[in-house]
């Protein structure tokens, strides 16, 4: 009996240790799921979420303060890989996904103030004070945060040109005889075939 | 030679012998030619021409960037009229940049030619690599994938034997057929040139059983002491017998890993047409500059084969074909399997345009409506690839494409049997683009993605830079300060002390009481 006892209490002690020393030796820093779930986002950083940037988001998603679908330019993709990521359940979007556009500046009404400059979130404007502002085509997120400061309007969103290179095949219209999908729409579509 | 044989794979009439029935046209050249800059799988081309410019024939108007790209060069001689952007040959129906040639009629080569190498055989397989980059050529069965690239095997493979694909498989297209109906010894020239940059030691010719003619012309072109190094192979005709992976099958019996090269095996294989443009390019010194196009279907007058310029728009070629048949409403660019519909008939032949098949509405009933899947598993059976192509439906349909690529999406060839042989009219292989595409685009997004978080990233770290760096200027500038005025403050309240202790003892010596007073009220 003793003995018995003995022995379950040394094995306690010596995994006791062994927890307590590694959960020490091997904390992570940081928080791993907020750095997943801001590798899903599509990095914009243009707040529409009503966070201030992406990792934000990210990081209150991870918390549990934030739903999953609130990030109008990731689109029903970004919803469908975080429900994936979380074990959520998808959700439709709560906002509308707008098309994809880059700014493009006025050159002729441009006043050189700097503010878009001060504004963008990932340094795709180049300029200085009273010259020339332009952005940088391929750098643009499309975020749209250089509109507001813009003292004279002279900043436009521009719809992206469909190129070759960007076309993609549609997806082909479901059969007309299959079961119509429940209303949430196009996410929740998602079917888990197994193998 | 004993032969193999591939999963599945469908007997499809075959529809050849409407466009080899008369012999091959040469057509004369058009007044504009509408030659796209990007032709090719790979990086798009930079113009080397400006508008106004003349160029001779053969001369290169666009130059290759990367390394899997290929040069563009002028069809004829004659001045750029534009670069503007064109209707191509895409399933997209989209423009792009295309340089449009106004020809002076004279043809004229001026010396843009390369130096004629008869001598072949001496020379190395870099510099004759480097002849079939300088010729712009690509792989001419359809893919257009850039030739020297394709020549270039990683380091470490030995590649033991050349594979020449003349299977032409799809039903309709005979460019392949009649070119080796015609020019059978430049094939075997052409093969004789790739073999040596390749050190390879055996060619295997495949030719599908439907084309004896072709068969024959080769047999009989081949030198009697080439037996045994260029073998010409009789395969049945199977569709898709013509897919590299599938001929490979069928002539070995090994299969191409997934993800891998038919060079991992050792074999490299090349397309007829490619091979014939390899040998102009290093005897003639001629770059690729036309092709045999098909134009055939039951919506042309007199289905024939076509030697058409680059950049020739198909109108011209449907016209030199006796022009369309009443009732056409679809044109489509390649085969009736793989092709794509094309709605402009202003789009110019490219390097990779075989066939063009125009169709009446008769010969294309609608398949009916789409029905959903009933898991008969008749696409399993059919599929040369040996997929589930019904698993791969549902993925694509229910966007996953995680799962949708372990079952192999990438291995899918996009032949066309399963949605042939599927009872539900399922457009199982637009799932199939569709989703490629999707998982492609997704990925670039991600890049792009990375790249603007790591801009995000260095900005905010910039400006925590700047912010800190501020502060310890100003706290810098606030020391200095410090410093300084103690300084003064000490200095003159020492001063003041010394000046005061002076006049006190000056006082007290001179008992002048009053002085002292004022001093202090002073003080």
């Amino acid at each position: 009996m003793l003995h018995a006892i003995l022995a379950i209490a040394g094995l306690a002690l010596v995994f006791g240790l062994i927890l307590g020393y590694s959960a020490q030796r091997f904390r992570v820093e940081g928080d791993p799921i907020a750095d997943q779930i801001d590798a899903l986002l599509p990095q914009t950083q243009c707040g529409q979420c009503t966070y201030p940037g992406c990792r934000p988001y990210a990081e209150a998603i991870a918390a549990g303060e934030a739903d999953i679908n609130r990030c109008p330019p990731g689109g029903e993709a970004t919803v469908l890989a975080l429900a994936d990521l979380l074990g959520r359940d998808p959700k439709p979007l709560e906002a509308e996904t707008r098309e994809k556009a880059v700014a493009v500046i006025d050159e002729q009404t441009c006043i050189g103030c700097t503010l878009c400059i001060q504004a963008c979130p990932v340094d795709a404007i180049v300029g200085a004070a009273k010259q020339m502002h332009t952005v940088i085509e391929e750098e643009c997120t499309g975020c749209e945060l250089c509109l507001e400061p813009c003292p004279v309007d002279c900043i436009f969103m521009v719809p992206l040109q469909q190129d070759i290179a960007d076309w993609r095949w549609a997806q082909p219209e479901p059969s007309p005889v299959e079961r119509p999908r429940r209303a949430t729409g196009d996410v929740t579509g998602k079917r888990r075939e197994s193998a | 030679m004993h032969l193999h044989r591939f999963h599945g794979g469908l007997k499809l009439p075959d529809h050849k012998a409407e466009s080899t029935a008369q012999p091959l046209l040469t057509m004369g050249v058009p007044k504009y030619l509408y030659v796209p800059l990007s032709q090719h799988i790979g990086a798009p081309t930079e113009p080397l021409v400006a508008p106004g410019d003349y160029v001779s024939k053969g001369q290169r108007i666009s130059r290759a960037k990367d390394y899997i790209c290929a040069h563009v060069h002028a069809p004829t001689s004659g001045r750029v009229k534009e670069i503007v952007e064109h209707p191509i040959p895409h399933p997209s129906c989209l423009s792009a940049p295309c340089i449009v040639i106004e020809s002076d009629a004279h043809d004229q080569w001026g010396d843009s030619r390369m130096p004629a190498w008869l001598d072949w055989r001496e020379r190395d397989a870099r510099s004759l690599r480097d002849r079939v980059r300088a010729a712009g050529i690509v792989g001419m069965g359809g893919a257009a994938f850039p030739t020297a690239a394709k020549l270039n095997p990683r380091a470490g493979t030995r590649i033991h034997t050349l594979v020449v694909n003349g299977a032409e498989c799809e039903p309709y297209i005979s460019c392949d057929d009649i070119l080796m109906r015609t020019c059978p010894e430049a094939i075997l020239e052409g093969a004789r040139i790739v073999a040596h940059i390749l050190g390879a030691e055996r060619i295997l010719f495949a030719v599908e059983d439907n084309k004896p003619e072709a068969l024959r012309a080769l047999t009989d072109a081949r030198r009697a002491d080439e037996a045994d190094f260029i073998q010409i192979v009789s395969i049945p005709s199977i569709y898709p017998t013509g897919g590299e992976r599938q001929l490979i099958q069928v002539l070995t019996g090994r299969e191409v890993p997934s993800a891998g090269l038919p060079a991992d095996l050792g074999m490299v294989c090349q397309n007829t047409g490619t091979l014939k443009a390899i040998r102009d390019a290093v005897l003639h010194g001629q770059p690729l500059i036309s092709r045999i196009v098909t134009v055939t279907g039951p919506g042309i007058r007199e289905p024939r084969n076509v030697e058409a310029l680059i950049g020739t728009r198909f109108a011209d070629l449907i016209a030199a074909a006796g022009g369309y048949a009443p009732g056409v409403d679809r044109l489509v660019m390649g085969g009736p399997m793989m092709g794509f519909a094309i709605g402009d008939d202003a789009v110019p032949v490219i390097k990779g345009t075989n066939c063009l098949l125009a169709t009446r509405p008769q010969d294309t009933p609608a398949p009916g409506p789409v029905m959903p899947c009933i898991r008969c598993g008749e696409c399993t059976r059919v599929c040369p690839a040996n997929l589930l192509p019904q698993q791969l439906y549902w993925f694509a349909k229910g966007k996953d494409f995680d799962s949708v690529q372990d079952y192999g999406l990438f291995d899918c060839i996009e032949c066309g049997c399963c949605a042939h042989v599927c009872p539900s009219n399922i457009p199982l292989v637009q799932y199939y683009r569709f989703a490629k595409q999707e998982i492609w685009g997704r990925e670039r997004e991600r890049q792009k993605a990375d790249l603007a978080r790591e801009r995000f990233e260095f900005r905010q770290l910039r400006q925590e830079r700047e912010e800190r760096e501020k502060a310890e200027r100003l706290a810098r500038k606030k020391a200095a300060l410090a410093r300084k005025e103690p300084d003064q403050g000490t200095k003159t309240a020492i001063d003041g002390a010394i000046e005061r202790a002076r006049a006190k003892r000056d006082g007290q010596s001179t008992g002048d009481a009053s002085s002292a007073d004022r001093e202090r009220a002073d003080g």
